[in-house]
């Protein structure tokens, strides 16, 4: 590790500046997904800035944790921690979206250092970190799996079938934390498809389960470092969050799933993110 | 007399004028040679892991699941997940062979087997039983007629459906020692023994196994022992075919079926798959491009089979030796200057000569 762990202040700051990034790049590239990004960018602090055993420097280290965002369209909140952490230089950021870029609508794998796996289809990645779980215990390795799934990408069958087989294998090498916003691209999560009671499933499936506060810093550091301690049985991670976080006009609104904010609209919402960021 | 066969095992040539081809020849479903191929694969190479999903006792798994526990991996009834799952092993250096069907390695789970395993060109084998309509009883649903049109249409994919138990194994083997993303396509009902330990397996190398030069017949899978039987009845009628097996349908031998075009000025394809996308597609691209010359398609046309004995099905849905027969003569008949004589004899062996269009469809009435 090229860095020690940020304390829980340095990680609240460096949450508002990773928000401050995923409005930038949404902005510069006219397109993206700001609202899931922002509600999974505390848990994302928390795992490349503290939790996760990593080497920016090696990014195909053999026993570097993994980390997939199998919600693949909150990639601008993974692009960033990427960057802040030094995976690549900052200024590729302003190219997400645009041809030639590393930073692909959704991530690819060989296009840029630091992913893990190549996502976008929903209900893919949580297999894929199942896999890799399998493949550290076989080959004996301490490294630990992470994967972020949606609340609304909770709607995938193939999700419970990943669900099903990670207890069968006792797989504790393997979190998942469900980015519980409550919003997905149509409408509510609740009035599209409802995934409730989504802890009791989980748990149903033989996972261990805490819900969480999602943006409270705090929390998110402590159930991830429980989780990593867990021995005999995967975690999952209901974290409760809010749809375009650190954003007013984007808070609690499905109409900032896949839409981008215009520059008055970034100005505004860089503002908000930075004072609040001022006030830790 | 010299043979024409190459590779082919004499006692399967003294049989391919026979009915009793499929009773005779020694055979057996290549989903079990692959079982066995598999385990064998799992001794000499400590990263091959075994995919599961419910269906370890069809394909023989359960051999290398008995063998090595600790590398076999049952995912249930849950073939997306197996297929995402085996794609994150792979990034680890693993090589994962993920077996099921192949309704449900190439359709239930396609969009894992395209964006988790073909997108990141991981190292995953997909090996797929029941290909084509090779489960006769089991019906449409478990008849795969899709499968290799799918798998072709994937970027990067590499795509190999073998022939006979020789070639199966060898083909698992070679698709162990690429480096990428394979698909192997087996049969659930048995096939003949064809090849003896000659014949020269190669990802994306075609091999002729019967010299011809009036027309040739590209064949892949279940359907290169029918070319075989086609072409020695051929023969028998003074016309000289030559059978190449295209086990690799991806990436195409272009070579061989140029040459092939080239020296026969003749093609038929015979492949147990619809017609639209598979080999039949890919030859047809590949010469209308670079050399068209006349061509047929032997393959499952625009409907869906249903259950019965193997043999039978494929014959009802114009997929065996006498529908390869029929597409030769309708080919031979559209070369521009080359056309068949007729014979004297029965015992005759004409040589080829040009004439007219009315005197070959005589004969062929003849031969009816």
């Amino acid at each position: 590790m090229s860095q020690e762990p940020m304390s829980i202040d340095e990680l609240k700051r460096m949450a508002g500046t990773i928000r401050c990034d995923i409005i930038e790049m949404t902005c510069t590239a006219a397109a993206g997904h700001p609202g899931g990004s922002l509600s999974a960018t505390d848990i994302v602090t928390a795992l490349y800035f503290r939790v996760m055993r990593i080497d920016p420097a090696n990014p195909q280290w053999p026993d570097r944790d993994r980390f997939i965002l199998s919600k693949g369209h909150a990639c601008p909140a993974w692009y960033s921690a990427l960057a802040e952490r030094g995976y690549f230089d900052k200024q590729h950021l302003s190219t997400l979206r645009r041809l030639g870029s590393m930073l692909q609508g959704h991530p690819d794998m060989h296009k840029c250092p630091g992913i893990d796996m190549s996502v976008g289809s929903l209900g893919q990645g949580i297999s894929a970190g199942l896999g890799m779980a399998l493949a550290g215990k076989l080959m004996k390795k301490d490294y630990h799996v992470w994967v972020v799934v949606g609340d609304g990408e909770c709607q995938e069958g193939s999700v419970w079938e990943a669900a099903m087989a990670a207890p069968k294998w006792k797989l504790d090498n393997f979190t998942v934390i469900v980015d519980r916003n409550h919003l997905q691209n149509d409408f509510c999560v609740e009035d599209v498809m409802p995934v409730e009671p989504l802890a009791d499933k989980w748990r149903a499936f033989n996972w261990h389960v805490e819900t969480i506060d999602g943006h409270s810093m705090e929390q998110v550091v402590a159930a991830l470092e429980a989780a990593s301690e867990r021995k005999g049985v995967p975690t999952a991670i209901i974290a409760e969050t809010v749809k375009g976080k650190g954003v007013s006009f984007m808070e609690n609104s499905a109409d900032w799933h896949g839409k981008a904010p215009c520059v008055s609209e970034a100005d505004q919402a860089l503002c908000e993110i930075r004072r609040c960021t001022c006030e830790i | 007399m010299k043979s024409s066969y190459r590779h082919i095992l004499p006692e399967v040539q003294a049989l391919l004028s026979s009915k009793d081809l499929f009773v005779k020849a020694k055979g057996e479903p290549t989903r079990l040679t692959y079982g066995e191929a598999l385990l064998s694969l799992g001794a000499q190479n400590p990263n091959v892991v075994s995919l599961d999903a419910d269906v370890s006792k069809p394909m023989k798994t359960f051999l290398f699941a008995a063998k090595f526990p600790e590398r076999s991996f049952n995912f249930g009834i849950a073939e997306q997940n197996m297929m995402a799952a085996a794609a994150g092993m792979a990034t680890t250096g693993l090589i994962p062979f993920a077996n099921t069907y192949a309704v449900f390695a190439s359709m239930r789970a396609l969009d894992m087997v395209r964006n988790s395993i073909h997108y990141p060109r991981l190292n995953v084998k997909i090996a797929a039983s029941h290909s084509g309509i090779t489960p006769g009883p089991d019906g449409v649903t478990h008849q795969a007629q899709e499968d290799l049109s799918i798998m072709r249409a994937l970027a990067g994919s590499t795509v190999i459906a073998p022939a006979d138990p020789t070639s199966t194994r060898m083909a698992v083997y070679a698709a162990a020692a690429y480096d990428g993303p394979v698909y192997l396509s087996f049969t659930r009902d048995p096939v003949p023994v064809l090849y003896d330990e000659s014949f020269p397996f190669k990802i994306g190398k075609a091999v002729l196994v019967r010299e011809g030069k009036d027309a040739a017949i590209i064949a892949n899978r279940d359907l290169v022992v029918q070319a075989l039987i086609a072409a020695e009845s051929l023969a028998q009628k003074g016309i000289d075919v030559r059978v190449i097996d295209c086990h690799t349908l991806k990436p195409l031998d272009e070579q061989m079926v140029l040459k092939a075009a080239k020296e026969t000025g003749a093609i038929v394809t015979a492949e147990n798959n619809i017609i639209y996308g598979g080999l039949g597609s890919a030859v047809a691209e590949l010469l209308v491009e670079k050399y068209p010359i006349p061509m047929k398609r032997v393959g499952v046309g625009n409907t869906f089979a249903e259950s019965g004995p193997y043999l039978e099905v494929i014959d009802k849905y114009g997929l065996t030796a006498r529908h390869i027969i029929k597409a030769v003569k309708a080919v031979l008949k559209r070369k521009p200057s080359v056309k068949v004589k007729p014979q004297a004899k029965p015992t005759a062996t004409p040589k080829l000569k040009t004439k007219k269009k009315s005197e070959v469809k005589a004969k062929a009435g003849r031969k009816r």
